[in-house]
Formats: C-alpha cells, sequence, structure tokens
C-alpha cells in the first residue's frame, strides 16, 4: 500500500502554532466550513457536491426486487461507496481502506439508522414487491473530511431523485416510465448532515470541517450527524486523545448551528434547480 | 402492534430496574489457558469472552510499526447468540480506543479476540469492558481501566445500561468509554435520534455508569491478584 508521505515537522509546527492563535492555514477560522458547491445532474437524483476542493458524486437509482422475508413491508436502501485511487494515492482500487470502510458506515448510521427515508413508502406489494434505492458514492478528490462532503451529496441526491410512479391494479403492478407520468420523489422525514471535528494539543483546540493537511496532523476526531430539528441522529468518536466530556457537548451545540446553515444551503440549491427545470 | 411499555408509570423498566440502575456484572480474568490474558464478563444476558494474545511478533510483515505495537481486534458475535437465530455477518472492526502504553513494544502486534456468547443488548460496552479486563489480565501496561456503558431515553427519561428490548424499540444509545481517573471520553458512539438538549444528561449518566462499573472492575482485578500481593508479603 503506497503510504502518502506525512507533512513535515515544520508545516506541522506551522499548523500548530498558528491554530493556537486561532488562524487557519486556508485562512478560516477555526468553525468555518470551505465553501460548499452543489450541482446537479440532468437526471434526477444524480449530484457533485464540492466542499473546497474535496468533491463527492452521488447517484440514485431505484429497481425493484423482493423484500426481506423478516421485513416484507419494507423497501430497501443502500449505500456504496466507491473510493477511488483517483481521489488520493492512499487509496487502492478493490480494497477498501479502513477509513473507506468507516465512511461509509458513519453514512449508514446517519441516514438509515436515523430513519432519514421512509422505507415503508417504498413498498409496492407487501411480501412481493419493494423498490430499492441505491446511492452511489464516488469520491472523485480528497482535500479532506470525505465524510461531511459525502453525507451532503447522498441527502441531497435524495431529495432530488424521483422515481418512476406505480399503480397497483389487484396482482397486476405497472410501472410507469418517465415520460408516461411524473415521477415521484421520496419521502425524506429529516435532513440529517453531519459536522467533523478534529481536535489537537491535547484536546484543547478543535476546528470544524477538517482540510487534509488538519487530518493528518490531528490528535483526535469526532463527527455528529445531526438534523435541523436538533435531533443528533448519529454520533462517532472512536480512537483518538481522550476528551473532555464539556468539549464534545460544546461541538453538539457547534453542530446544531452548522447544520442550519448547510440545510438551508441544500434546500435553497434544490429550489433553485426545480425552478430551472420548470422554467425549461 | 402494540407499544411496549419501557417505562412503568412508577418508573420501572421492564426488567425491573430504576432508570439509573446497571444489570448485574460478574466479570471473571484468567479463563481460557491458552491465552495470555483473557476475561470473561456478563452484563445482565450479555455474556462476552475475551482473549488476548500478545505482545507477540507482527504477522505481516507489512504493517510493522516501528515505534508502536499494533493492536488488532477481532469480533465475533455467535449465531446462537440472539433469540431469533439469524446469520450475522457483520464483520465490525471497531477501534475501541483502548488505551494502551503501545509505545513500550515496537515492532510487534497485539491481538484481541472478541466473542459474544449471548446478546442482550449493550454488546459494544461489554466487549470493551472485557477486552480491558483481558489487557490487565496479560499484564500488558495500560493507562487506566477504559470502561464503557451506554444510556439511553426513553420518554424523556435518561436510563441507563440498556437491553436488548430497550435498544430494539427504537430509542436513542449512546456508548461512552471513559478513563475513570481522568474522566476523559474514548469513545462515544450514538444511533437512532436524540435531542441535543438532552444529549448532556444522557451523557452524564452514562459517565456515572461507567465510573461504577470501575469500581465493579477494579474490585475483581483486586480480588484476583490478592494471591500474588501475599506471596509476596510472606
Amino acid at each position: 500500500m503506497v503510504r502518502e508521505a506525512d507533512p513535515s515537522l515544520n508545516e506541522k509546527q506551522f499548523v500548530l502554532q498558528s491554530l493556537k492563535e486561532g488562524l487557519r492555514v486556508d485562512g478560516r477560522r477555526p468553525y468555518d466550513f470551505r465553501s460548499l458547491q452543489l450541482s446537479f445532474h440532468s437526471d434526477f437524483g444524480h449530484v457533485q457536491v464540492q466542499l473546497g476542493r474535496t468533491r463527492v458524486s452521488a447517484k440514485v437509482s431505484a429497481e425493484v426486487v423482493r423484500p426481506r422475508a423478516d421485513k416484507p413491508t419494507e423497501g430497501l436502501l443502500l449505500f456504496n461507496t466507491e473510493i477511488s485511487p483517483m481521489a488520493s494515492p492512499a487509496f487502492e482500487v478493490g480494497r477498501p481502506s479502513e477509513e473507506e470502510v468507516l465512511i461509509s458506515r458513519t453514512i449508514e448510521k446517519a441516514l438509515r439508522r436515523s430513519r432519514a427515508v421512509d422505507t415503508e413508502g417504498l413498498c409496492i406489494v407487501a411480501g412481493e414487491k419493494v423498490w430499492s434505492i441505491r446511492v452511489d458514492l464516488h469520491f472523485f478528490d480528497h482535500e479532506g473530511n470525505l465524510v461531511d462532503c459525502a453525507c451532503i451529496a447522498a441527502i441531497t441526491a435524495l431529495l432530488h431523485f424521483r422515481r418512476p410512479d406505480v399503480t397497483v391494479i389487484g396482482e397486476e403492478v405497472t410501472i410507469h416510465s418517465l415520460d408516461q407520468r411524473n415521477p415521484v420523489p421520496l419521502s425524506v422525514h429529516h435532513i440529517p448532515i453531519c459536522v467533523s471535528f478534529s481536535f489537537f494539543d491535547g484536546g484543547e483546540l478543535l476546528v470544524v470541517d477538517p482540510s487534509i493537511l488538519e487530518e493528518q496532523i490531528r490528535e483526535g476526531d469526532m463527527t455528529i450527524a445531526m438534523n435541523i430539528h436538533k435531533e443528533i441522529c448519529a454520533l462517532s468518536k472512536a480512537g483518538g486523545i481522550p476528551l473532555e466530556m464539556d468539549q464534545i457537548i460544546r461541538c453538539s451545540k457547534i453542530a446544531t448551528t452548522k447544520t442550519a446553515e448547510i440545510t438551508e444551503m441544500i434546500q435553497k440549491a434544490l429550489a433553485d434547480d426545480k425552478a430551472k427545470r420548470q422554467a425549461k | 402492534m402494540s407499544r411496549l411499555e419501557l417505562l412503568t408509570p412508577e418508573g420501572l423498566r421492564v426488567d425491573g430496574r430504576r432508570p439509573n440502575e446497571l444489570r448485574k456484572i460478574i466479570a471473571k480474568t484468567s479463563v481460557l489457558a491458552q491465552a495470555d490474558g483473557s476475561a470473561y464478563i456478563e452484563q445482565g444476558n450479555t455474556k462476552v469472552l475475551a482473549a488476548v494474545y500478545g505482545p507477540q511478533e507482527v504477522r505481516h510483515r507489512m504493517q510493522i510499526l516501528h515505534d508502536r505495537a499494533i493492536i488488532n481486534v477481532e469480533f465475533n458475535v455467535a449465531p446462537f447468540s440472539t433469540s431469533e437465530r439469524k446469520k450475522r455477518s457483520k464483520n465490525d472492526k471497531y477501534d475501541n480506543g483502548i488505551k494502551l502504553q503501545t509505545s513500550q513494544f515496537p515492532r510487534s502486534q497485539i491481538d484481541i479476540y472478541l466473542q459474544v456468547l449471548q446478546h442482550d443488548g449493550g454488546t459494544l460496552q461489554a466487549c470493551i469492558n472485557a477486552a480491558t479486563m483481558a489487557l490487565i489480565d496479560a499484564g500488558i501496561p495500560m493507562i487506566d481501566y477504559v470502561c464503557a456503558s451506554t444510556a439511553g431515553c426513553i420518554d424523556k427519561q435518561p436510563v441507563l445500561d440498556l437491553n436488548y428490548l430497550e435498544e430494539s424499540s427504537d430509542s436513542p444509545e449512546l456508548t461512552v468509554a471513559i478513563l475513570p481517573r481522568t474522566g476523559k471520553v474514548n469513545l462515544m458512539s450514538m444511533e437512532s435520534r436524540l435531542h441535543v438538549d438532552m444529549l448532556e444528561s444522557v451523557a452524564s449518566l452514562a459517565t456515572e455508569g461507567c465510573e461504577q462499573i470501575h469500581t465493579i472492575l477494579d474490585a475483581v482485578v483486586r480480588d484476583t491478584t490478592q494471591h500474588l500481593k501475599d506471596s509476596l508479603m510472606q
């Protein structure tokens, strides 16, 4: 495996010293996110998210499958992450790295376990046919904080996605193609947004939305997924340095405001896209 | 389907505990002959076995770290551990953030094997506690105990140490692992939804649980090593 070269000692010192003075190398303040850009493709459920220079593309697709035997009335929601060496030479083809496993686990926790998407609404015929929604996440460029970027991409794609309309008459199921009937959106209960933190200097210093350099230097990290109703959907902090409980509570407060900001941006982008589509 | 009443009006839970009560904990060390350190822990009906091998030579030379040991954790859930016998191929690979003085063993590997024998909620916390005990049993120098506990929230009432019924009823579950001496949080993980205002009270309840667990585990360790102390005194 190609190990990425660690930043030099001078670089490390420089980053740490500037953090102590409340500055970050890329000119942000500690609690600032990088600029967020959402661009939609022509088909529904295909979105590219750029967070600074980190770039993730999400594509949602749907197919009709047989439901699981233990949950006959629930549709399926699958996430598939693909980190290629294109994003960073540290990643390998085929074998998922530990980082990738963690990213997909966090996204699954944030979006599936918190029941962001109504899976019961995806049922067509109980025990026979349900929709299986698949979210493919492709990572194009890695400049730190893949998790937040991927989470934003996944939920935006799910919000943007329209599935074909279905009518059920007796036993017969008709799936209408996109030009026959207007496709229907998924019912999304809430919008979980991941906010990642990195900790430095024994947990004293913290930054939001770490860049790759900060990720390499950090001593600990934590990700909080939250929605606009101030509900924590997932929280994960494993490994790294131990933290004070107060620090974690403070992070949750920061996450609340960041979540509100990002949710607003996503909704604005979706509304803009809708207006553009209607104008056509 | 009628909703199960998880908290009676008197404030008791399905298994008769009060909200801030832990389940009964039984811990044993040195339960396996082959392993360098091993432990068995029961928290209510959750039963976990842990074995530690090492520090030993690194199996794959590629992974060698020149300044510290690598820690390899393998986690396995027995198919008979739940009431519905279902195959779980979830290969959970969580770094449970055990605090070891790994720099004392450069170029070596420490293996921790965890086996869940019976699953009744709170496997992560039981696994962390079992791993801590096994590492202590193996005599590997640690900075402190790592004690883990879960806490949840049922009808806006924070409750400690959820069992399987409570866990699967879609109530939030927060697992916290702390270093009891400094009270710092080593691991924190949560699933399902919890309002941010409740986080503080739930987290502090979990921390309290961790401290209780620390007292119990510490008593077990002191008890099992008493004979060593006695033989020194003679």
